[in-house]
């Protein structure tokens, strides 16, 4: 191992696996590249929010739809799924046993599923008092923005289904590995663009 | 095996300090707009420069993207990608927004 050996986004195997991580350089910095991409979709859907911010048409403006709470708790969830995604990654890495592995798959799983409850929880109410994406322009773009990340997050939930049962299947074989890094970037990556949402759409809308 | 168990710590220490930061950071942007701490211009200045340096803190730890030669080329493209970001709201923000103070 030498200092000058390539590195890709995310946890690297090259300690533990070698052969893995020649594999993975390659594959890894495509999806890093298809992250990106993703990247400039959010951030024009953030440019569409930051323009019809203040096109309410007369209906409830961010104030009167917005609620801390339950956006501090989905905050929690997706930050904390992060964070045991991040440990599914050490116990592939380190080879701890797929025990331990599925046990931070399926809380990762879990605390998608239940920041995905909460989001659905809070459109419906919205919706239901008048303040759906036909109301204004304004919720328009709100719903297009948060949507699109819950749509995201709802994918890396079923990619997470299918990681589980791969392994299952094939074992920690050399693609698997792969894939799971490659989930790795891609949920690590959505709660960014999270951070980005909860800063730029409902703290900005709750200061008024 | 045993001869992993450094690294091994090394990298969970990353995990773990990068989810002390990120719940360090958005503790104090909810905090300070929860309990209205400055006048609204100040409260967003600083709700965005906390979401910004959060957005640093999960590249860092969670991504493992650094200053290192081996990972420059991932760097270089959050910063290609940032630049055209850039660019494409800051663009569509300035034209619209003059667009409507015309229109107003």
């Amino acid at each position: 191992m030498t200092a000058e050996e390539r590195l890709h986004p995310g946890l690297n195997l090259h300690h533990t696996d070698p052969h893995a991580h020649a594999a993975a350089v390659g594959p890894l910095f495509g999806f890093w590249l298809f992250l990106m991409s993703d990247a400039i979709i959010f951030a024009l859907l953030f440019a569409t929010y930051g323009v019809l911010l203040h096109g309410t048409a007369g209906g409830p403006g961010p104030e009167g739809v917005f609620h801390i709470g339950s956006i501090a708790i989905q905050t929690a969830l997706l930050l904390a799924s992060s964070f045991t995604f991040g440990m599914a990654s050490l116990s592939m890495k380190y080879g701890r046993g797929t025990g331990k592995l599925f046990g931070w798959l399926a809380v990762t799983l879990m605390l998608g599923l239940g920041f995905l409850g909460m989001e659905l929880h809070d459109f419906t109410t919205m919706i239901a008092a008048g303040a759906g994406p036909d109301r204004s322009g304004f919720l328009s773009a709100f719903f297009a923005l948060v949507a699109t990340h819950g749509l995201h997050v709802l994918s890396g939930s079923v990619w997470l289904v299918v990681m589980i049962a791969q392994i299952k299947v094939f074992g920690l074989d050399l693609r698997v590995k792969t894939n799971l890094m490659r989930l790795g970037l891609f949920w690590h990556f959505l709660d960014i663009i999270w951070v980005g949402i909860f800063s730029v759409v409902y703290l900005h809308g709750l200061i008024g | 095996m045993k001869k992993h168990s450094d690294t091994y710590r090394r990298e969970l220490r990353r995990y773990v300090l990068g989810l002390a930061f990120a719940v360090l950071l958005t503790g104090a942007a909810f905090a300070a707009v929860l309990w209205h701490i400055a006048s609204p211009p100040i409260l967003l200045g600083l709700v965005f420069g906390l979401g910004l340096l959060q957005v640093i803190v999960h590249f860092h730890f969670f991504l493992h993207i650094g200053l290192k030669k081996s990972t420059r080329d991932d760097l270089q493209l959050i910063l290609f990608s940032t630049l055209i970001i850039l660019l494409m709201v800051g663009g569509t923000l300035v034209i619209l927004m003059n667009l409507r103070h015309r229109m107003m």
